[in-house]
């Protein structure tokens, strides 16, 4: 065996040690970011029940909770984002008036879904809607598909955003029912924050769940019905 | 010597008009600049408006492009002699057209360094990701078609072209009608019907637009346009406008015929400001009534006459989409029906809306990349009508 092949195994080593070395931490960080890769199962429907005679007019504390928890500045001008908003309406025979929680409404068959030019509005398997801001590219087809004007367009440079919520300028964003509050085991924002309890958060599709008890035993609708797109948001007392 | 001084002044202006776009491009470029870094705030657009004035330029320019393709079919799949003679300029034309209504559509993104994205992840249900695939056919199989006219050797190939392209178009407009045909919640959009009503406007803007472009060339070339020819034109020109209005009366009849749908009618017809106005009088009596005076009263006649009737005819056409996209989304949805609405995010009020001037650089930007590939490619190569000494159909 010749000196310049021991020398040769010598280089391959370091480098791949070095190499090693080099692509370790990364490897390690790509870990961490992908948090705890459990897939949402498709067992689960996500959903919430709003009592419309428990919200209360001029509260306006789940709209709050969703500014704080998902990073929005709150302002509520043309171009601002508006994740939920309070509706005041008013039934044109009888004048009885009603006060509500109006957020994106997580359909079973999401038009902003069907419509989406490059798959970046998606449904995961538990029923959330969701946008891939990686994946948007602004056009905003979305927006006009949407029954409920449940979706906003980033119109401007965003500063001190929430690590768990990345937005995006030039891109949409809606309600994400507080997907990582949920991926922790927790309730979304605006429904912990309702005082008079009138969210009720839950998974519709287990039969044993507070929500699907709730809808078995009250009349609930969900808005726009005649669009057939299965809501995951349902109504009580409207 | 005389001569040549002519050709001189000629030769300098061609390089001033050419100088002339590329500054209106350099003013879309500055707009898109400006909207990548400000971001669409300083656009008139917001959350309730989503599209706006880049999006009348965009689709007029995509439509009318199509449209164009009818002078080329009439005369490639009919066999009209006097149409096969002007096929290749109209499919320049809608080449050119093609190209600045989607540079428009693409530069208004909010994102429109993702264009790979949109490039590689196509949803198959997606009207939009449809028409990813049906616009960049058009432009690849009028490229083809040209090529069977303007190369001998693909002369024999250029009928089966001709028929690709005429089937192709139908598709394509088709596939912008339903743009709008599948938005099922919105009162403005959500009928069977807009995907016919742009295949006729479609005729007439397109056929509008060949018209003002031929006449151009024929000036600047010192021919005069055959008046047999013109009048023959002239007339399609009429029946294509008479044949757009009446898809848009029948929109808007079935739509008065809704009880669920008359509200929005009467705030497009009636009481909403801008929107009643540019309808009646600017598209209605500018963008119709004036240009068919202009065509069928016989003491109009004459190629002035033309040249106003199709500039007035292509007036209208960005009326009436500014009437139908932006009118169309000012109008409140109807989310809860039976109740009256009211929020912090518009919801039933009529939503404001004043387009900036970014917009319209962006705009007139694409309107002028038509306008220097037409001016080009006509200085460059032949695209002069070349009619035989008798016209025989």
């Amino acid at each position: 065996m010749s000196e310049i092949d021991t020398q040769r195994r010598q280089f391959l080593k370091t480098s791949a040690g070095a190499a090693a070395i080099a692509i370790a931490p990364g490897m390690m960080l790509i870990q961490t970011a992908h948090g705890d890769t459990q897939a949402a199962s498709s067992k689960v429907r996500w959903g919430m029940l709003i009592d419309t005679a428990q919200c209360k007019e001029g509260c306006n504390d789940c709209v709050s909770a969703c500014n704080k928890e998902n990073g929005l500045s709150g302002k509520t001008g043309p171009t601002d984002s508006q994740w939920i908003r309070k509706i005041e309406i008013k039934d044109i025979s009888s004048g009885r008036g009603l006060s509500l929680p109006m957020m994106c409404q997580h359909c079973e068959h999401p038009p902003c879904v069907d419509v989406c030019p490059t798959n970046a509005s998606f449904k995961r398997a538990d029923g959330i809607v969701l946008v891939d801001r990686h994946r948007c590219i602004g056009c905003r087809y979305c927006m006009m598909a949407c029954p409920y004007k449940a979706r906003s367009f980033v119109h401007e440079p965003l500063q001190d955003q929430n690590p768990d919520v990345p937005r995006g300028k030039g891109t949409v964003e809606a309600c994400s029912l507080c997907v990582h509050r949920i991926d922790k085991g927790q309730i979304p924002a605006c429904a912990e924050a309702c005082q008079n309890k009138a969210i009720l958060f839950g998974d519709l599709n287990d039969a044993n769940s507070e929500i699907a008890k709730k809808i078995r035993s009250v009349a609930s609708v969900q808005i726009r019905a005649d669009l057939q797109l299965n809501t995951g948001v349902r109504y009580q007392g409207l | 010597m005389a001569d040549l001084s002519a050709l001189r002044s000629k030769n300098r202006l061609y390089y001033v008009l050419l100088a002339l776009g590329g500054l209106v491009v350099l003013g879309g470029a500055y707009a898109v600049h400006m909207m990548e870094h400000y971001g669409h705030v300083i656009s008139g657009m917001n959350n309730q408006i989503v599209w706006g004035m880049p999006h009348v330029f965009a689709i007029f320019l995509i439509v009318a492009a199509s449209g164009v393709l009818n002078v080329a079919s009439i005369g490639s799949v009919f066999g009209k002699a006097m149409y096969k003679a002007r096929a290749p300029l109209a499919s320049l034309l809608s080449i050119a057209m093609l190209s600045g209504g989607l540079a428009v559509l693409m530069l208004d993104l909010g994102r429109p360094d993702r264009l790979v994205v949109a490039a590689t992840n196509y949803n198959l249900t997606s009207v939009f990701a449809w028409n990813v695939v049906l616009y960049s056919g058009m432009f690849s199989l009028v490229v083809v078609y040209l090529w069977t006219m303007m190369e001998r050797r693909m002369n024999p190939f250029n009928k089966a072209a001709g028929l690709a392209v005429f089937v192709w178009r139908f598709v394509l407009t088709t596939g912008t009608g339903l743009i709008f045909a599948f938005l099922t919640a919105r009162q403005a959009y959500g009928s069977a019907l807009l995907p016919p009503m742009f295949i006729v406007l479609s005729f007439a803007w397109g056929l509008a637009v060949f018209h003002v472009v031929q006449l151009a060339i024929y000036t600047w070339n010192e021919k005069a346009l055959d008046p047999a020819i013109m009048e023959r034109k002239k007339k399609l020109l009429g029946v294509f406008v008479v044949g757009s209005l009446y898809m848009v009366a029948t929109y808007h009849m079935t739509n008065l015929y809704f009880a669920h749908q008359t509200g929005f009618e009467r705030f497009i017809l009636l009481d909403g400001g801008v929107y009643p106005n540019l309808f009646w009088w600017g598209y209605i009596v500018l963008g119709n009534l004036l240009p068919l005076l202009l065509i069928f009263v016989p003491a109009l006649s004459g190629n002035k006459s033309v040249l106003a009737a199709s500039l007035l005819v292509i007036l209208g056409g960005f009326a009436l989409l500014y009437v139908f996209i932006i009118g169309g989304q000012a109008y409140p949805l109807n989310i809860f029906p039976g109740y009256e609405a009211s929020s912090s995010f518009a919801d039933g009020q009529i939503s404001a809306y004043v387009p900036s001037l970014y917009e319209f650089l962006l705009g007139f930007g694409g309107l002028a990349i038509a306008f220097i590939i037409t001016t080009v490619s006509v200085r460059v190569l032949n695209f002069m009508p070349q009619d035989k000494p008798y016209i025989s159909d």
